[in-house]
């Protein structure tokens, strides 16, 4: 049985439209799930619903056998046993790095707080730190701080709000890797909100792609990229172009690039009008390749090169390239095509 | 061309300042009691009236710190105290004017000729006849007999009037014998002591206590506000205290030259001219005092009191004594 | 840093001296000992003095809390029917002097006035009626009238903090209220503390009110010293001792509140919906005190007011009323500059000795102001006594340069009020985080295009603030007008002084009504400001 049901919920915000609409998806004990969208597509909203801030207008929250939140009737926050590290932290200025840490262990008894704080803070690799005040502190190092605190009382499920938001590129990476790191450690169960799918990416077992406060697709990071649902999802996660393209047959479709052949993924007529997805690892660089594509803007991206190249027939795609090939702009180079997933939608 | 115009405008201004006589005066008497009387000066007279009005602490406080640079000429009180304060602080000037001697009585006037008093503030008893008879009353020491317990009241004793009260029964009967009369009043409190005889005489009026020691004219300005038909049924009653003794207990408005003016002759003028009859109802009617100048009949509330006997020790003594009645008072337990 | 250590304080100093000067006139009567005052003083005044003001000091301190947090949270957290314009009309009571609150509470609430001889004529009794005229009183009426300064920058605080930091704590497992207790009240203890000095240093200097009680402070016994036993200098020594205690209190906030950076965010406010008894218990709560503070208060003035209006309004009050408009905005405007450049000095140059300069220049607010005013006065008169054996060689012919000038008139009351403005600027800067400034410099900002580009325009908020709380205060203040004002230079204070020292409260009413209407506005513009 999951360890979370968020069933069919529904929240609107006082006289305003539903913010979220018939949103439903389980979580498994253990697992790391993140809610993926733009902002304003009611993923933090979802977010504080189980949190216990935000009432439902229709639907159900459970949490292990709890029920947590049905129209009408919700358990407060404090009592969900459920942890929280806020977008901005929301750490508390008067008190120490300890102090805010050991915030929520009122239960235990003093020698075992400290006990607790100093084994959250080693955790989080601060431990030196317990005596500063939270504005002597690094924006990573607050943010350790926050997701220490949030963990210390061992909290069923912890909820993430767009947690490395505040944080620059590089530490967003690293943190997000590190941060996963300590939640398997711990075995914690978790949801991340954000709208950064390389966070996403590096965090999650499990990621919801939200829009207008639905689900549009809930699967592993690697289904999303791979097998999107919907033109919104192929869109959202990873980079990639659609090209139009024409069922040429039962099995086969034909676009610029050539004819590829492989189980239909739509059911329509043959002839029919079709739009595929190419993404930039499915174009190979290969200089004895007849297909040449002229480079219009190139990426470094350390071990490869993100071009963008035009087609002869103005289109453009994207490639992934090895960075030893390095092509200067307006060079032609040898292309080919290496799809292992076929992605199409209908126009 | 410009230029010329407004130094021409400003030396006219300038020769305005310097040609028309001005009297300065600093005053804690308020501005609304002894404007109209500068008014009617400068009407008269010509001679402009300059007034600040302050508290007297602030004046005197002033006057010292401006030493010889001061422009003031003249100093107004509405009490003895104070005039007396300034007169031993070296801040007053001597002087020596028939009319006034004339028009005002000895013991209103300083025996070193420093000051003079202009009105007449008499503090006596308000009693509510439903409470307690005019027969039952007779003089303030009286009031301290156990027979008045939880009858009186009492206005502060941070008020200088009390404190030039108690300074004149320091004068009459020294200290040790004012100190049981004032303890004996603290006894007799009906209730905690106000802050002002206004309050007093309506807590007479309404019956939280029956006799209270008041300045007259705060009784005046509460009838004065009645339709004249009303004023005869009011509840808080006027008595004369200490007729068969010494006297009422008087406290006077009064005034001195200062001794670094800059218009003696002028402040001496205007002192003479409120000592006058032209101006003694003025001064005095306008807040239903008494005039210091007993030749002038009192206003028609003020007089309907009837006549009454003064206590005619010199009002030096109230400003002389008033560091001992404070102190005494203390001692006492009067707030 | 430690390098200039010096250079903020020597900076500031010529703002602190406008305070410290008349502080030290003050002090100097301690070269005149007076041992019989201080005999007698010291046995039969001192012991209770003391203890009354320490009963005020606690009564006030603790009646203000009470009242301006519980209403700051309620109008700036949550939301129950009327909050919109009671979160600002319970502002009002600062346009409200504390001597008229107390004249019109005591006429209402004492044995004589309407209440207990209603309650007399129906039944006949009304003896079980609390005393007004009583220490409860006394801090009623001070905690009613001094409340809206903690309000106002609690209000600040917890607009600030949102509802953030309160949902941090109940996901830690705190309930609503146990998270308010620990994390949003102990976030906004620098304003609070702010606003409690503020009404402290009110409570101590405040003469008006204790006096229409008889209630015997500190104060009534400087006053006691100087007007009755005429020793102004043993006055003044007592409130030395009073600017001492003072000092030691500014200090000890400045050690309690210590090297904690609050860096607020605004948090789009999303507020607590009140339900159940709690909405109508929250509307009743605010509408009751401001019915106390302010509404009756006011009725009363207005039926006062009418009684004398034929009589007594004339022009003349259109002079009082534009006079007392004019001075209070220009020292406002004045102060605020002066304190302005006191909080930029302080950050430039943070060291401990700045620090202390500029607490230094913040002391005259706790001071009695007719003391102040006397130690302002004298040092000016000293300076006329100089220039004017020169002036009158050049041809002058009046008495008075510096004195009775508007412009010294300015600084004086800018010695009293440099606290008023000080707080909420100071307040202000502290939301400018050192990163922010280095984000500036960064961008090649010089320390002067800081000042210019970064910190002016954060402090604009709490720039209104000061200007506006001083303009309220200059309106109300009385002494230090009194005693540096040009001639005939009459204010609608100094028409209250007119009126009140000759007990004539009715008509004392009408220019009180007046100072009320005109602070309404800057007190209005001051809470739509904090929205």
């Amino acid at each position: 049985m999951p360890l979370l049901i968020v069933n069919q919920i529904a929240i609107e915000f006082a006289g305003a439209r539903r913010v979220v609409d018939g949103l439903s998806f389980a979580l498994e004990a253990g697992e790391i799930a993140c809610l993926l969208g733009a902002s304003g597509c009611g993923k933090t909203t979802v977010l504080r619903s189980i949190a216990g801030f935000e009432a439902l207008q229709a639907g159900e929250i459970h949490l292990q056998t709890q029920l947590l939140s049905v129209p009408g009737v919700q358990l407060p926050p404090q009592q969900r046993g459920i942890g929280m590290v806020f977008q901005d932290y929301a750490l508390f200025p008067h008190l120490t790095v300890a102090q805010n840490v050991g915030f929520g262990l009122r239960s235990l008894t003093k020698p075992e707080q400290a006990r607790r704080v100093a084994e959250m803070l080693d955790l989080v690799g601060l431990g030196e730190l317990g005596g500063r005040y939270i504005h002597e502190l690094s924006g990573g190092q607050q943010q350790r701080v926050a997701l220490a605190r949030a963990l210390a009382p061992q909290p069923r499920l912890l909820l993430l709000d767009e947690p490395f938001s505040n944080l620059d590129v590089e530490l967003r990476e690293r943190l997000g890797q590190e941060v996963r790191q300590i939640l398997k450690a711990t075995g914690t169960t978790a949801i991340l909100v954000t709208h950064d799918q390389r966070e996403a990416f590096a965090m999650a077992d499990q990621i919801g792609v939200m829009s207008e406060g639905r689900i549009r697709q809930w699967g592993t990071p690697y289904d999303l990229y791979h097998q999107p649902v919907d033109r919104f999802v192929a869109n959202f996660i990873g980079e990639g172009v659609l090209l139009p393209a024409r069922l040429t047959g039962p099995q086969c479709i034909e676009f610029e690039l050539g004819e590829l052949c492989r189980t239909a993924p739509v059911e329509c007529g043959i002839g029919a009008e079709l739009e595929i997805l190419i993404r930039p690892d499915d174009i190979q660089h290969n200089d004895r390749s007849p297909l040449q594509a002229k480079v219009v803007a190139k990426a470094f991206r350390g071990a490869q090169f993100l071009y963008t190249l035009a087609l002869p027939s103005g289109q453009q795609v994207l490639s992934l390239v090895p960075s030893h090939h390095n092509h200067a702009l307006g060079e032609l180079i040898g292309i080919e095509l290496e799809v292992e997933h076929l992605i199409v939608f209908r126009k | 061309m410009k230029r010329l115009t407004l130094s021409v405008l400003a030396m006219s201004l300038l020769a305005g300042w310097a040609h028309a006589e001005t009297v300065t005066v600093y005053s804690s008497r308020n501005e609304q009691l002894i404007k109209p009387l500068f008014d009617a000066y400068t009407k008269e007279t010509g001679v402009e009236v300059k007034v600040l009005t302050d508290k007297e602490g602030p004046l005197l406080a002033r006057l010292q710190a401006e030493g010889s640079n001061t422009p003031a000429d003249m100093l107004i009180t509405v009490d003895a105290g104070n005039l007396w304060q300034a007169s031993n602080m070296g801040l007053l000037k001597t002087f020596n004017s028939k009319v006034v001697n004339e028009n005002i009585p000895a013991h209103l006037r300083d025996p070193r000729g420093q000051w003079t008093g202009l009105s007449v503030r008499a503090r006596t008893m308000v009693y509510n006849p439903s409470l307690i008879k005019a027969e039952q009353l007779s003089t303030y020491e009286d009031l301290a007999d156990p027979k008045f317990k939880g009858k009186l009241c009492l206005r502060t004793s941070k008020k200088v009037y009390n404190q030039s009260l108690v300074g004149m029964m320091i004068a009459q009967h020294g200290e040790a014998k004012t100190e049981q009369v004032v303890r004996g009043w603290v006894a007799n409190l009906a209730t905690d002591v106000f802050a002002d005889d206004t309050k007093l005489i309506e807590a007479v009026a309404a019956g939280q206590c029956a006799v209270g020691i008041v300045n007259t004219y705060y009784l005046g300005r509460i009838l004065d506000k009645l339709p004249a038909d009303k004023r005869e049924a009011y509840p808080a009653k006027l008595f004369w205290a200490n007729q068969k003794t010494n006297g009422v207990h008087v406290n006077i408005s009064g005034a001195g030259i200062t001794r670094f003016a800059k218009n003696e002759a002028g402040a001496l003028k205007l002192i003479e001219w409120l000592s006058s009859d032209k101006a003694q109802n003025l001064y005095a009617d306008k807040d239903l005092e008494f005039p210091a100048n007993p030749k002038i009949k009192a206003d028609v509330i003020v007089s309907s009191w009837g006549p009454f006997k003064q206590n005619l020790i010199n009002m030096a003594k109230a400003g002389e004594l008033q560091g001992k009645a404070v102190q005494l008072m203390d001692r006492a337990g009067y707030k | 840093m430690s390098k200039h250590s010096w250079r903020g304080a020597v900076l500031a100093l010529p703002i602190a001296l406008l305070t410290l000067i008349p502080l030290l006139v003050v002090l100097a009567s301690f070269l005149h000992p007076q041992p019989e005052i201080w005999a007698h003083l010291g046995q039969y005044v001192l012991p209770d003095v003391l203890r009354n003001t320490a009963i005020l000091l606690f009564g006030v301190g603790f009646g203000v809390l009470l009242l301006g947090v519980p209403l700051a949270w309620l109008t700036a957290v949550c939301e129950f029917p009327g909050r919109r314009w009671l979160s600002w009309a319970l502002m009002l009571p600062l346009a409200m002097p504390a001597y008229v609150l107390a004249f019109v509470q005591v006429g209402l609430l004492d044995f004589t006035g309407p209440v207990q001889t209603l309650l007399r004529e129906l039944t006949g009794d009304s003896s079980w009626f609390p005393r007004i005229r009583s220490t409860g009183g006394v801090v009623l009426v001070l905690t009613l009238a001094f409340y809206p300064y903690v309000y106002l920058l609690a209000r600040n605080a917890f607009l600030t903090q949102g509802k953030r930091a309160l949902e941090a704590a109940q996901m830690l497992g705190y309930s609503r209220p146990a998270g308010f207790w620990k994390v949003a009240l102990p976030m906004a203890r620098p304003w609070l503390i702010g606003g409690l000095t503020l009404a402290l240093m009110e409570t101590l200097a405040d003469f008006g009110t204790v006096s229409v009680f008889n209630f015997d402070t500190f104060t009534t016994a400087i006053y006691k010293s100087w007007f009755s036993l005429f020793n102004l200098t043993a006055a003044s020594q007592l409130a030395s001792l009073l600017v001492l205690f003072v000092l030691v209190l500014v200090l000890v906030e400045q050690r309690a509140r210590g090297a904690r950076a609050y860096h607020g965010r605004i948090v789009a406010a999303e507020r607590i919906v009140l339900t159940g008894w709690a909405r109508p218990a929250a509307t009743l709560f605010c509408l009751a005190v401001l019915a106390m503070a302010f509404v009756i208060p006011l009725l009363q003035l207005l039926v006062w007011a009418y009684s004398v209006l034929a009589t007594d309004l004339d022009a003349r009050y259109w002079g009082f009323t534009l006079r007392s408009m004019l001075i209070s905005l220009a020292a406002a405007l004045v102060v605020s500059v002066l304190a302005l450049v006191l909080v930029l000095l302080q950050r430039h140059y943070a060291s401990r000795a700045t620090r202390l300069t500029v607490q230094l220049a913040t002391l005259g607010y706790a001071v009695p102001g007719t003391v102040l005013a006397v130690g302002v006065f004298v040092p000016i008169a000293w300076l006329d006594n100089l220039l004017l054996p020169y002036a009158h060689a050049l041809g002058y012919e009046g008495f008075q340069i510096l004195k009775g000038s508007v412009a010294v008139m300015l600084l004086a009351l800018g010695a009293r009020f440099m606290a008023v403005a000080f707080q909420p600027l100071e307040s202000a800067m502290q939301r400018v985080s050192r990163n922010q400034e280095d984000a500036a410099r960064s961008l090649g900002l010089s320390n002067r295009q800081l000042t210019w580009r970064l910190h002016l325009p954060m402090l604009r908020g709490g720039a209104l603030t000061a200007v506006l709380m001083c303009f309220v205060d200059v309106m109300k203040e009385m002494p230090i007008t009194l005693m540096t004002r040009p001639f005939g230079w009459e204010t609608l204070a100094v028409r209250v002084f007119e009126m009140t020292s000759e007990g004539m409260w009715a008509n004392a009413a009408l220019p009180s009504l007046m100072i009320v209407l005109t602070g309404l506005l800057p007190v209005i513009l001051l809470v739509r400001k904090a929205e």
